[in-house]
């Protein structure tokens, strides 16, 4: 009924093998981003961009870079918190350093810094697999926290060692700083959200990811049958840390204003963006958007329930929240090990047939 | 899709709520987590005066006080999250009790024009007024605390110091790095030898860091630290027989609750202060009558007289009496966020009118000025009796060395008003 095909015909090979072959798909697709660019700038506020949308729209990048790694490439890792600080501290010494750049560059920049550091920190994958890789991961994760809190150049200085995102503009529009407007960080950030769900979707459809595809499903037969592993894996792990550290660029620049790293970085990060991309679905980009707004609108969603509307005392209710994104992850796990991804996935097929289910 | 269906879901339970004419003040508190071990007697203390002042005075000036709470966990992304949802309430001042969140909230309070109490914790620099317009660190900062803490030392030694080793332990964030520079010039002045010891969050873990003073014999420890961190250096100590007397915390590290896992052997321990000890005040006969009997006290009612919710009751203090002073400005009753501050701003605490609270000798006296939002600095030491259960005042509120102190926050405060375009506040 709502999928329906019929009608829909493929004259041209790349018609046939766009994103959304569908049309109905392909429409939805289209109302989604024209609401998300060209509506919700002019009904949001303060309270919404900075709780809600932000956070789902940085998450969503994380998610997808590290999607990137461990969905499609099989390389697990635990370090996405430490790659997410150095595209933060990246963006804040260029920032710094050169004040009149766009901040879209700045955090181009970042992402590619955090690229190559990503690629450092992926060597050891060659030798390693599973546990091992993601104990090794986890070393990066502990070691580039570190280094931030221990070498001051990276905070200028300051006496805090915290890092403060001065105000900087993209032509002419403020971006970072407390003077912004609700709908400019929003759509700075959207953009890049965008920009990496496009890429990401496209490197994975092609020859680049279907080497990774090939490494996760079994590395010993791609490298047989003609995949460079060394290439495939420091392939995935650049691309995921430049999207790892387009997010931290962004979470630190845009989002929060200043942060600590051991407190906005730390190892708890890893495992929320992880959890993220397993409740949201491995291998998939769709999952990455929804395993990120799963995990950042479920605490707002029962605060406002059980604060504003039970009236509960909030401690109550933070724990309430624990037991039940806990309840829920186990759920999840337990009714669809593939996540939200491949739910949405069996929707679609049902409600292709529907109402006629034969 | 997944922007759609968030957008409806959250769109259909966001209800606006009614704005009456109240004076809503902010509890951006953490009753969860590795540091609800202060901030639940905080957030009781903060809560608890406020109903008193409604339940007994009919609030401040005759408009009812609301203290809107809101869990942040100690975490600053939620922190965000807290002050976005409370800011359009007409919230008057935010007090966060976390410096992290502090140091988020500085620049995005100036521009809303809100101002913030960051009392005694927070960016120590803002003591500056002319640099930082809304934000307040009455009593006293950081860097009175660790004058404070050498000041005692010295006192204990009659006054040389000269060749000792002094420890640093600190919680390894923006708070404990604060006292940092202040001891070192200190260390330069007094001829003392720091060491520093980093303690990551939360702080379960000190092992290493115990170890190490035992190898190194410091003279002294000082102690930044918060939360379960506390009882964790305070039992170490113990373990390796630190003698007490020479243990010396900042006033976040002197709560009943961080000395009493350690039983007898915590004994001695010391603490800054900047609120008065026990509960032996007229207010506290007015709190059980009117908040803790009526059944209206926060949290589980338990905490009356510890530490931290003194020190709740203290911070509430000051911002009614700030409410206070902006009323009789302005004329009106019904303030605002930017009356609020300039109330702040031409607070003076007395004696006089601490007794006539019921409230006397709890702080210090201090008055604000468009220049100076971190009063005079005084700082007192508490000592520890196991035996008795109880914090004990050993020295009385002693000013500390703006001489160190005051060349620091102006320099801070410098580089902070270039990096930030930022113009004078005063002139």
């Amino acid at each position: 009924m709502f999928y329906r095909e019929a009608g829909d015909f493929s004259t041209t090979y790349p018609q046939d093998s766009q994103t959304f072959p569908i049309r109905f798909d392909r429409w939805r697709y289209y109302a989604v981003l024209f609401v998300a660019i060209f509506v919700i700038p002019f009904m949001i506020n303060d309270y919404w961009v900075n709780s809600i949308f932000m956070p789902f729209l940085i998450y969503a990048i994380a998610a997808i870079g590290l999607n990137i790694l461990v969905g499609y490439c099989g390389q697990v890792s635990l370090g996405t918190g430490g790659f997410m600080a150095v595209g933060a501290y990246a963006c804040y010494k260029l920032m710094t350093a050169f004040p009149e750049v766009s901040m879209f560059i700045h955090v181009l920049l970042a992402g590619g810094i955090t690229a190559m550091v990503g690629v450092l920190f992926g060597l050891p994958s060659l030798r390693i697999k599973g546990f091992y890789l993601a104990v090794a991961t986890l070393a990066a994760q502990f070691f580039l926290v570190w280094m931030f809190n221990k070498v001051s150049w990276f905070y200028n200085y300051s006496a805090s060692g915290q890092i403060n995102a001065p105000e900087r503009d993209t032509f002419g529009i403020l971006i970072t700083g407390p003077n912004t407007e609700a709908w400019a960080t929003y759509l700075f950030c959207l953009i890049f959200t965008i920009f990496s769900a496009v890429v990401a979707r496209n490197l994975t459809r092609g020859s680049v990811g279907r080497q990774w595809m090939a490494i996760r499903d079994m590395d010993i037969a791609a490298e047989i049958i003609g995949v460079n592993p060394l290439r495939a894996k420091l392939t995935a792990f650049a691309v995921s840390s430049f999207f790892v550290g387009i997010s931290g660029a962004l979470f630190f620049a845009v989002y929060l204003g200043a942060v600590e790293v051991g407190e906005a970085f730390g190892i708890t990060k890893s495992f929320l963006v992880l959890f993220m991309i397993i409740i949201g679905g491995l291998g998939s980009i769709f999952g990455s958007f929804a395993g990120a707004a799963f995990l950042v609108l479920l605490p707002v969603l029962l605060k406002i329930i059980g604060v504003d509307w039970l009236g509960w005392p909030t401690d109550i209710v933070a724990h309430l929240n624990l037991v039940i994104v806990g309840g829920l992850i186990v759920v999840f796990l337990i009714a669809e090990p593939h996540g939200l991804a491949q739910l949405w996935r069996v929707a679609k097929e049902k409600l292709r047939l529907w109402p006629f289910p034969h | 899709m997944t922007l759609k269906l968030g957008t409806w879901a959250i769109a259909g339970l966001m209800a606006a709520s009614p704005v009456a004419a109240d004076l809503v003040f902010p509890s951006l508190s953490y009753r969860t987590g590795p540091y609800a071990a202060g901030g639940i007697p905080f957030a009781d203390g903060y809560a608890d005066y406020f109903t008193l002042l409604n339940e007994r005075d009919g609030g401040i000036g005759g408009v009812m006080a609301r203290v809107l709470e809101c869990e942040t966990g100690y975490n600053t992304e939620k922190g965000v999250e807290c002050y976005e949802s409370t800011k359009g309430e007409g919230a008057l001042v935010y007090q966060p009790l976390s410096t992290g969140i502090t140091y988020q909230l500085i620049p995005k309070a100036t521009a809303d024009d809100i101002p913030i109490h960051s009392m005694g914790y927070g960016r120590t620099s803002a003591a500056n007024g002319d640099v930082f317009s809304h934000v307040f660190n009455y009593p006293a900062n950081y860097w009175n605390g660790a004058s404070g803490a050498i000041n005692h030392i010295l006192e204990v030694n009659g006054g040389d110091i000269s060749g000792k080793k002094i420890a640093l332990v600190y919680h390894n964030s923006a708070y404990g790095k604060e006292p940092i520079r202040t001891l070192e010039k200190l260390a330069e002045k007094h001829g003392f030898e720091l060491v520093l010891l980093a303690v990551d969050h939360p702080g379960q873990e000190q092992k290493s860091q115990w170890l190490q003073i035992r190898r190194e014999r410091p003279d002294n420890v000082i102690m930044y630290g918060w939360g379960v961190m506390n009882q964790v250096a305070i039992q170490e100590a113990a373990n390796i027989r630190f003698p007490m007397e020479n243990f010396i915390g900042i006033w976040w590290s002197g709560a009943e609750i961080d000395v009493e896992p350690a039983g007898d052997k915590a004994d001695g321990y010391k603490a800054l202060s900047m609120s008065a000890v026990g509960d032996d005040f007229p207010l506290y006969d007015d709190l059980r009558q009117y908040v803790v009997e009526a059944g209206k006290a926060a949290g589980a009612g338990d905490q009356l007289g510890t530490v931290p919710y003194n020190r709740g009751i203290y911070a509430a203090m000051l911002a009614a009496e700030a409410v206070k002073v902006a009323q009789k400005m302005h004329g009106v009753d019904d303030i605002t966020s930017g009356q609020m501050r300039d109330g702040m701003e031409n607070l003076v605490i007395t004696d006089e009118l601490m007794t006539e609270l019921g409230l006397p000798g709890f702080g210090p006296t201090f008055s604000v000025s468009c220049e100076n939002h971190g009063g005079e600095g005084l700082v007192a030491v508490t000592q520890w009796d196991a035996s008795a259960g109880e914090f004990v005042t050993i020295s009385d509120f002693a000013p500390t060395d703006m001489e160190v102190i005051q060349p620091l926050i102006d320099e801070d405060s410098a580089a902070y008003a270039a990096e930030n375009n930022i113009e004078s506040n005063c002139n």
